[in-house]
């Protein structure tokens, strides 16, 4: 696998070389594609684009999957580069094709996600015309990307690409857009490599201020309630196994936000679970009830810290994370680190360990017997539905225990993502891959299908509701066709739950325009499957399966995993008034966290 | 960067070195937008530097906000430098041009007050006066209220444009690598 978050690493690829010769624009798109070691492509041909498919037809390095629509070309290539760590790719022509891309984009830029998308653009002579399929791709995109470039010159492209690779996976990582001319791609140029990199501007650290280290090692060794609050960033670092260590050394608890689900594996006892809007009340209470946060790649985002005034009142913050500019962004960092954790956390580990020997450790006895409490009093569980249907929370977890932790888990947005993320059990990085900012429903599909691209080896779930699934399930084709054996496990609650539970809670069971059909019809008294996500999948070409009893969900689910040449989809049919707890409803203190409806937890009687 | 002393809301200029590339300009601005961030005056033009331009930003911000500002700001990448010019340590300059009525009786006290503020009058028609002036902000505003009882007919004012004090510079340290066009 090649190294994508060590910045001296200049030329992201194998940084091979080529002599100076003459080819078309299209072609130095598709020989600088391959000097930067990129295997795999998501796309599909327009107008804009056209030259550059022809000598991608040639191309022996690239492998080009052609989707059914943009957005699921964006979505795999951030699949894809969830699930291994490397720049995930995809083409689409301009005008709409473009526009598509938009939401992956912005999708890949909340959540950190190195990708590179090359969109055609009309001739450079017709550029400001309003000719045909000609949209301000560049200016679209410039809020939701990393950053972007047009490209009207030939001569460029062999160096705009290379700094593309490298600001998409260098620093925080994030999507880059490269908008190219028709004219440029047809023009005659020449190439070679490496190219001369730019980029006077774009110096990200990741070097840790040492000062910054032992002044953060000081405040973990005077704290009697630390807990570190690990975000997305430690995956995007690959540094799981050295925080591994730092957490042994230290021995507070860990939280593993929801871009941060196998991180530090959920299996060890130390992990006290997922904090936020929908976490455990073990890890809530923990930052909540913290002296000390040891926050790691995370961002303090409103759906962790709930509301932030009231959020860990009484804690210090010890911020470390690659991107300056989340330093004290939404909560003051008493010490902030600036850097890369993988170099941060081992001399965070050492700095500790130096003053531990020279000092007495601190006491954590009493904290952890406080959280100890809190882990046995409130585990996550859910209630059995009275309406007799499955328990959508059974299923996903049934799906873990038979598929493991090798597997990979890919949600869109909405309950059964929460619950995914609940249910599932955690073991290592890149194990769980959803739109965790941007919250896109329809992830889910495409993502696996570029998941399973990157980890041809893997078991690959998409966890999907019946919703999402609707929005981009025209990526099994491309699954199907492509011999792209993802599963499929669509928790059918016939209806947009997530926003139904809210309409349940808050709105008095006004159910406003929730309803699918996709297994009841809305009073809940007669079967309307519309689709019927049996026969969609075999129109597919998959495998569709049904679930609709208890005890039929380990056959069905054993069923699916011994299907490896096709796509299998199944549908399991669940109760649709199955809520997702505990929850700390909008905008409130996370001490208000409820464990069910309008029930709190009892906090320590001697607080 | 040092903030002002209060650290509380002020007034405060921002020098940003950028690469001369399409759209840099919308993208600096775009980012002020999003961010909701206000801006009071913009101003761009060429730097000392072949391929970098100087952006002077003058905006109402407290010191948390102006980090913010300039942390976002340094995530573009086409964004070179920024630094923050005190109003102490700073020379600010804003340039005005107006066209102000002035008939035949009002003409003479135009002129004078023109003359004053070390004003110039750049030109003439039977019943207007154009004029321009350079100078910072409190200075430019004075002028304009002693106008506008003539009529004011037409104004166009420059963001500010700001340097630092002394012989410093801002692109010192800045290597003239060409960057894409």
């Amino acid at each position: 696998m090649l190294t994508t978050t060590t910045a001296d690493h200049r030329l992201y690829g194998p940084g091979g070389s080529a002599a100076p010769e003459t080819v078309t624009g299209s072609q130095a798109i598709i020989r600088s594609l391959e000097e930067l070691g990129v295997t795999d492509v998501f796309g599909i041909p327009g107008g804009a684009i056209l030259p550059t498919y022809d000598p991608l037809m040639d191309s022996e390095k690239l492998n080009h999957i052609l989707v059914r629509h943009e957005q699921g070309a964006g979505h795999a290539a951030q699949g894809y580069a969830m699930a291994t760590g490397e720049v995930g790719v995809c083409f689409a022509t301009s005008g709409p094709g473009a526009t598509n891309l938009v939401t992956p984009l912005a999708d890949a830029h909340m959540d950190s996600v190195p990708m590179v998308a090359i969109t055609g653009q009309v001739n450079a002579s017709v550029i400001g015309t309003d000719a045909f399929q000609e949209a301000d791709i560049v200016g679209i995109a410039t809020p939701i990307t990393k950053h972007s470039y047009l490209v009207t010159d030939p001569d460029e492209i062999p160096q705009v690409m290379a700094e593309a690779f490298h600001i998409a996976s260098s620093g925080r990582p994030g999507p880059v857009l490269v908008d190219i001319t028709k004219s440029a791609q047809v023009a005659q140029t020449t190439f070679a490599w490496p190219p001369k990199m730019g980029l006077t501007g774009y110096k990200p650290v990741t070097r840790g201020h040492a000062r910054q280290v032992r002044e953060a090692a000081k405040l973990i060794a005077a704290s009697q309630r630390p807990v570190f609050y690990l975000g997305g960033g430690v995956i995007k670092a690959e540094a799981s196994a050295e925080f591994a260590e730092l957490a042994e050394s230290v021995g507070a608890p860990v939280v593993t936000t929801l871009m941060a689900r196998g991180a530090f594996p959920d299996s060890h006892p130390n992990n006290v679970g997922m904090p936020g809007m929908h976490g455990t009340v073990s890890a809530v209470a923990a930052l909540q009830q913290s002296d000390l946060l040891i926050t790691l790649g995370a961002r303090f985002d409103d759906r962790v810290t709930g509301q932030l005034d009231s959020f860990a009142p009484e804690a210090k913050v010890i911020h470390a994370d690659i991107d300056p500019a989340e330093i004290s962004k939404n909560r003051h960092a008493d010490v902030p680190i600036v850097g890369s954790l993988k170099e941060i956390i081992p001399e965070l580990k050492n700095a500790v360990e130096e003053i531990f020997a020279k000092h007495q450790r601190p006491d954590l006895g009493p904290w952890w017997q406080r959280l100890s409490r809190l882990v046995e009093t409130y585990p996550l569980g859910w209630t059995t539905p009275e309406d007799g249907a499955i328990a959508p929370q059974k299923v996903i977890q049934k799906i873990s225990q038979a598929s493991g932790p090798e597997a990979v888990y890919v949600a869109g947005v909405g309950q059964h993502q929460m619950w995914a993320a609940q249910f599932v059990e955690y073991e290592r990085p890149r194990q769980w891959l959803n739109s965790g900012g941007l919250g896109t429903m329809g992830y889910s599909v495409p993502a696996a299908m570029g998941a399973q691209v990157g980890n041809p080896d893997r078991t690959v779930w998409a966890i999907d509701g019946d919703g999402c699934f609707q929005m981009t399930n025209q990526e099994l084709a491309t699954c199907a066709i492509n011999n792209i054996p993802i599963k499929v496990a669509v928790i059918n609650n016939s209806s947009l739950g997530m926003v139904r539970q809210w309409q349940t809670l808050f709105y008095e069971s006004r159910y406003s325009n929730t309803d699918l059909n996709t297994s009841l019809n809305p009073s809940g008294e007669e079967v309307v499957r519309i689709p019927d996500f049996l026969k969609l999948a075999e129109a597919y070409g998959c495998v569709g399966l049904r679930c609709e009893r208890d005890e039929d969900i380990d056959s069905v689910i054993a069923q699916a995993l011994e299907i490896n040449d096709r796509p299998v989809v199944i549908d399991f049919v669940v109760s649709r008034d199955s809520m997702v707890w505990p929850m700390v409803p909008a905008g409130v203190s996370n001490s208000d966290i409820q464990v069910a409806r309008n029930m709190t937890p009892e906090w320590d009687e001697e607080e | 960067m040092a903030p002002t002393p209060a650290g509380g809301v002020a007034r405060r200029t921002l020098s940003v070195l950028v690469e001369d590339v399409p759209g840099v300009l919308a993208k600096v601005s775009g980012l002020f937008a999003r961010r909701a961030f206000n801006i009071h005056s913009l101003a761009v033009g060429p730097s000392e530097i072949a391929g970098l331009s100087r952006i002077t930003v003058v905006v109402d911000a407290d010191a948390k906000l102006l980090e913010q500002m300039t942390k976002q700001l340094n995530k573009l990448i086409n964004v070179i430098k920024i630094i923050e010019l005190e109003p102490t340590n700073s020379v600010q300059r804003e340039h005005l041009v107006i066209k102000v009525k002035a008939d035949a009786a009002a003409r003479l006290q135009v002129t004078q007050a023109v003359e004053l503020f070390r004003a110039k009058i750049v030109d003439v028609s039977t019943d207007s006066l154009t004029v321009e002036a350079t100078g910072a902000a409190d200075k430019l505003d004075a002028l304009l209220s002693v106008l506008e009882p003539f009529g004011v007919r037409e104004i166009v004012r420059s963001g500010s444009l700001a340097i630092s004090r002394g012989s410093k510079s801002m692109t010192e340290k800045i290597p003239s690598e060409k960057p894409l066009k």
